[in-house]
């Protein structure tokens, strides 16, 4: 195991009246792409700003490399930050942009002018070095700004939404660029972002967080397939997240009907909350299935139909590759493997949320 | 019939343009090229080379860049401060320094002769704490003090609306890439308010190079600016062919100093201003 870079120890921190982040605790180690991942106001932008110096927490400590970073200003710290709405200066050219940080730190020219092109290399916008920002699209100056960043050779470097302002095609072709930059310069990504699909596809480690609680920490893998608590089943992806009853190990009575799945030790006659994925629905004979029900709606989304079907007083909602027309009777059945049982939450704070992004 | 309609509206502006703009440069420019008899001459523009006239004309200039320069020194700060400050409302403090412009400027040029007397408030606070008095008044310094005075809210508005403008993200983008204060604000504060700059210098200089009721009011007949000249010249010697040759010199002054200005406001952003 990879040592820890970043460790944040106890951190609270809160704008006025309103607690942003309360007794946090996370690690980061080297060379990892760890994703702050939540809806706005969850504290991400907050903890991210920590980590680069432009905000203080009110308690705790931020430790990097072993060295208590607190209250280092953030000219000293060895992290360099992409921002939201790249803020490249503007009056100045490309190449003066990326130089910047280089001549701050006093670099001979010709070390500065091979880090211009190398960089202009890797965000593939060679021969740009002489163009004003004006000239540029969105992607390319979010390309520039991370130009600019990296050539000072930062251990880590944050990303704040960087590709928040950009369209889809842009957003995806730039998530496999960040994806090559990072295994190219082998640095550590702290990335914060509220799209999922970002998330999942980028990050070794994904941190779900809402309203200032880390909601959970995993791998993308781990966080799509067994989400610990409503919030997250809810924010990563669409599921059915429904109102259930643990009898007892490896049973679980959904919607007034016991099904076999595969987890333990919930107690007895406990109550909890199931997340079964629309693509783990399976609809089957009325005859075979656990529920029987009608199907209420039917949209082509292209790669799979999109059903809701009316069981048991629940809407359920399927994804699924063969057309099943409105009105037809059908059954439900789950795998037991499918079936993702979680606790309720334990106080409000950690209430799942309705989410409207 | 519509556009006739408009040009008609605008008939009344067209009058005032002509009147009051075209037709005074027109009389200027004759004044200055042509004597009483109507025959072309360069005597008059050459009333300028005399040792008085030249005179007047550096002291104005230098007068105007001690002003602009030190309303620069002042203005920068302020601007900066009320940037800074944490105040929801930061358009009333603007206002608050606005106030003054609302009393007539002669009233208050005439203020400051009472303040900088011999006898005057200045002079009776330096004399109670145990300090000699000053004699400022009918000086070039209280004539530099005058224009600072009234000239000041024209180059702290310019600079604060550009400083304004400057995004904090630029700031937070210059630290995190390792600048420290210093070098934010030679690398990123003053090139983004460079226009603000201009813009300022350029209203203050204008009209401190061109004033004659300041230096008249302060200055005690004593500091001959080029200003005071011209309006003599008019007023008292009646020579107009004079004066308006050196109205003249003093505008292509004013425009060589205005057109310098716009080669440094490459975006042209510092004129949305004025």
């Amino acid at each position: 195991m990879k040592k820890a870079l970043i460790n944040f120890v106890d951190i609270s921190k809160s704008y006025g009246k309103q607690l942003v982040l309360d007794e946090f605790n996370l690690y980061v180690r080297e060379n990892e792409f760890v994703t702050l991942l939540g809806p706005s106001g969850c504290g991400k932008t907050t903890t991210l700003r920590l980590l680069g110096g432009f905000e203080t927490p009110d308690k705790g400590q931020i430790f990097f490399d072993s060295q208590d970073i607190t209250y280092l200003p953030a000219n000293e710290r060895k992290l360099n930050t992409v921002f939201q709405k790249y803020s490249l200066f503007p009056h100045m050219t490309i190449a003066e942009n990326i130089a910047f940080g280089l001549k701050i730190s006093k670099k001979p020219q010709a070390y500065i002018n091979d880090k211009i092109k190398y960089a202009l290399k890797l965000v593939n916008l060679d021969g740009y070095e002489n163009r004003e920002i004006d000239s540029l699209s969105g992607g390319q100056q979010q390309r520039i700004a991370i130009a600019r960043a990296i050539v000072n050779e930062p251990k880590v470097l944050l990303l704040d939404e960087p590709l928040g302002a950009l369209d889809l095609k842009m957003r995806q072709s730039m998530q496999y660029e960040l994806i090559r930059l990072k295994e190219e310069l082998g640095i550590t990504f702290v990335y914060v972002t509220h799209d999922q699909e970002e998330a999942l596809t980028m990050s070794d480690t994904i941190v779900v967080m809402n309203q200032g609680y880390i909601q959970q920490i995993g791998t993308p893998e781990m966080i799509y397939n067994e989400p610990e608590n409503a919030f997250v089943a809810d924010f990563i992806g669409e599921s059915n997240i429904i109102d259930a009853t643990f009898i007892e190990d490896e049973v679980v009575e959904i919607l007034g009907v016991k099904m076999p799945c595969v987890d333990k030790g919930f107690g007895k006659n406990t109550p909890v909350d199931v997340v079964i994925r629309p693509e783990d629905v399976e609809l089957v004979d009325p005859s075979e299935g656990y529920l029987e029900g009608d199907v209420t709606s039917l949209i082509f989304k292209g790669v799979h139909y999109e059903l809701d079907v009316m069981a048991n007083g629940y809407e359920w909602l399927v994804h699924t590759t063969k057309l099943v027309p409105v009105g037809s009777h059908v059954g439900i059945k789950v795998t037991p493997f499918n079936i993702q049982i979680m606790n309720k939450p334990a106080s409000s704070d950690e209430e799942a949320v309705e989410i409207d992004e | 019939m519509n556009k006739l309609k408009r040009q008609l509206l605008a008939g009344p502006y067209l009058v005032w343009i002509i009147g009051f703009i075209i037709l005074p440069l027109l009389m200027i420019l004759y004044y200055a090229f042509f004597d009483e008899n109507g025959s072309f001459t360069l005597e008059y523009l050459s009333h300028i080379a005399s040792p008085i006239n030249v005179h007047a004309m550096v002291l104005s200039l230098e007068l105007g860049v001690a002003a602009t320069v030190i309303c620069l020194l002042l203005a920068y700060p302020l601007a900066m401060i009320l940037n800074n400050l944490k105040i929801k409302n930061q358009s009333l403090i603007v206002f608050i320094f606005m106030l003054p412009m609302w009393m007539n400027f002669l009233l208050r040029i005439l203020a400051w002769k009472l303040l900088l007397n011999k006898n005057g408030v200045l002079n009776t606070v330096l004399m109670s704490i145990g300090l000699e008095p000053v004699m400022i008044l009918n000086t070039p310094a209280a004539v530099v003090f005058g224009m600072v005075y009234e000239y000041l809210p024209f180059m702290i508005l310019p600079i604060y609306n550009s400083m304004a403008r400057i995004k904090k993200d630029y700031i937070e983008a210059a630290h995190d890439l390792g600048a420290n204060e210093i070098t934010i604000f030679f690398k990123i504060i003053i090139p983004l308010t460079l226009s603000g700059i201009i813009s300022g210098v350029v209203m203050v200089f204008v009209p401190a190079l061109t004033s004659f009721a300041v230096s008249e009011l302060l200055g005690g007949g004593k500091v001959l600016l080029i200003g005071n000249v011209i309006e003599e010249s008019f007023m008292q010697g009646m020579q107009w062919n004079a004066g308006s040759s050196l109205s003249l010199v003093l505008m292509i002054f004013v425009m060589v100093s205005m057109t310098i200005m716009n080669i440094f406001d490459k975006d042209g952003e510092g004129t949305a201003v004025w």
